[in-house]
């Protein structure tokens, strides 16, 4: 379990696709069992910076990274890393729902299954532990057998959560996870969000203003790839620092 | 210029414009007193549910503001100003009513002396009331730590006026009642200067994003 008061401490990190930086210099430290949103207009690198920290940008040609992402002490980019292993440990839900065509049950239980978990009762164990930590048990647990992309969107945005939960992991990753959802879905999400920080540490992108200062401890403002001001929450929203922070919040940027 | 930056002027506009009914009414208050004119201080007892309703409408039009925009960082911190300020010019209005009143009964009787601490007093009062609204408009200046200093001056004349007018009641006891009336009205005085310094802390608060007060150095 988490030790570390930083589970993640990022230090002058820039992404490259090709000559251009994504992300220029980056030092954040992600506090552990925490929300850390991340807050910027399109193109600010804010998803570019969530998917660094499981290393989801390796899967995109030309991109390149310097400077160091400490996980729990061990940089993430270093020669030794195993990065299905640091997957599991950091997941990500992504903003659209994006359930395997199966069943709601081996949607969850695809992970431990690839992991070579084969017991039924075990399995079985899994998958209700992780659809009740998110929250989706008692509406699906009837339907473990049906399709998974027959549930609502707020329902299957759920099923992903769970999904990542089964896997046990230290860090989730959200990238704008309720952009595609109702304002019900939406709260629904954002509960589960604050009580799934008691036991796992999020950082979540959102274009959101209000979601962002509704549900996080910590607020990051990037602006051409650069983290403008890092703070709490509170203080992101009341009482900026950096004008520019200060005009984007207020909707008077550019 | 957004639409809410508009709304915003027009916030602002309304709070001037409470602002300035709020010193006229001090100001024909004290004059009604010192001049012994019974019908301007009827006119300041009449005229003050137009305050009243102006204080209603600013703060509806505050938590509209906060429903429909959900303001953010320095625009919060505006609307969330306004909305105290006005309590306090509501409340400040009412003084000047209760000072109106005492005219009225003071008016009646014999002048004890003549006025001397409570015109220097609405005067400092005037100019405090006017700086705060000023500082409001204007923004981060030194403009409200000058309003706040201030705020020892009246004080000081309220405890002045008091022991005078004690000695007066010390000699002939019979004009107590007099006497104690204007008592009351120095200490109306005090009461709108605190209530200024109030909103002199808030625009700091405006400004800065720090909560200055209840501490003890109510300055930088």
């Amino acid at each position: 379990m988490v030790e570390n008061k930083y589970i993640f401490k990022i230090k002058d990190f820039s992404v490259y696709y090709g000559n251009f930086k994504a992300v220029s210099n980056v030092s954040l430290d992600i506090e552990s069992n925490k929300i850390t949103a991340i807050i910027g207009p399109s193109g600010c690198g804010k998803s570019t910076l969530l998917r660094s920290l499981n290393r989801m940008n390796d899967l995109i040609l030309h991109s390149r990274v310097e400077g160091q992402v400490l996980f729990q002490g061990v940089d993430i980019y270093g020669k030794d890393t195993d990065v299905i292993e640091l997957r599991k440990r950091v997941g990500m839900v992504f903003q659209k729902p994006n359930p395997f065509p199966s069943s709601v049950y081996e949607n969850v239980a695809y992970g431990p299954k690839i992991r070579g978990m084969k017991k039924k009762g075990h399995l079985d164990e899994i998958v209700e532990n992780a659809l009740i930590r998110a929250d989706l048990w008692k509406e699906v647990r009837d339907k473990l057998n049906e399709s998974g992309m027959s549930l609502s969107g707020g329902q299957m945005q759920r099923l992903c959560i769970a999904r990542s939960l089964a896997q046990e992991p230290e860090v989730l990753l959200f990238d704008e996870p309720t952009s595609a959802l109702d304002p019900i879905s939406t709260a629904n999400i954002e509960n589960l969000l604050q009580e799934l920080q008691k036991t796992v540490t999020i950082v979540i992108v959102t274009h959101n203003m209000q979601q962002a200062a509704r549900i996080s401890n910590y607020t990051a403002f990037m602006y051409l790839g650069e983290m403008i001001e890092f703070g709490d929450t509170d203080t992101i929203f009341v009482n900026p620092k950096n004008k520019l922070t200060e005009e984007y919040i207020t909707g008077r940027f550019g | 210029m957004t639409i809410f930056d508009e709304e915003l002027n027009a916030l602002r506009e309304k709070i001037l414009k409470l602002g300035s009914m709020v010193e006229t009414s001090i100001l024909n208050a004290v004059k009604s007193l010192v001049e012994r004119n019974s019908d301007l201080a009827k006119e300041v007892i009449k005229k003050d549910h137009i305050i009243n309703a102006l204080d209603v409408e600013i703060d509806e039009e505050c938590v509209r503001l906060i429903a429909l925009r959900q303001p953010m960082a320095r625009d919060l911190r505006q609307i969330t100003t306004a909305m105290k300020i006005t309590t306090d010019l509501e409340r400040m209005a009412d003084l000047a009513v209760n000072i109106a009143e005492r005219a009225l009964e003071l008016n009646e009787e014999p002048l004890l002396k003549p006025f001397v601490n409570i015109p220097r007093m609405a005067e400092i009062v005037q100019g405090m009331v006017r700086d705060a609204l000023d500082s409001f408009v204007a923004g981060c200046t030194r403009l409200p730590y000058e309003v706040i200093k201030k705020d020892d001056e009246v004080d000081d004349l309220t405890v002045k006026n008091f022991e005078e007018l004690l000695e007066f009641m010390l000699k002939d006891p019979k004009i107590i009642p007099i006497a104690v009336k204007r008592t009351y009205v120095a200490k109306y005085l005090e009461r709108i200067a605190d209530h200024t310094t109030n909103i002199a802390e808030m625009i700091i608060y405006m400004c800065k994003g720090k909560m200055i007060r209840h501490t003890t150095i109510s300055g930088e």
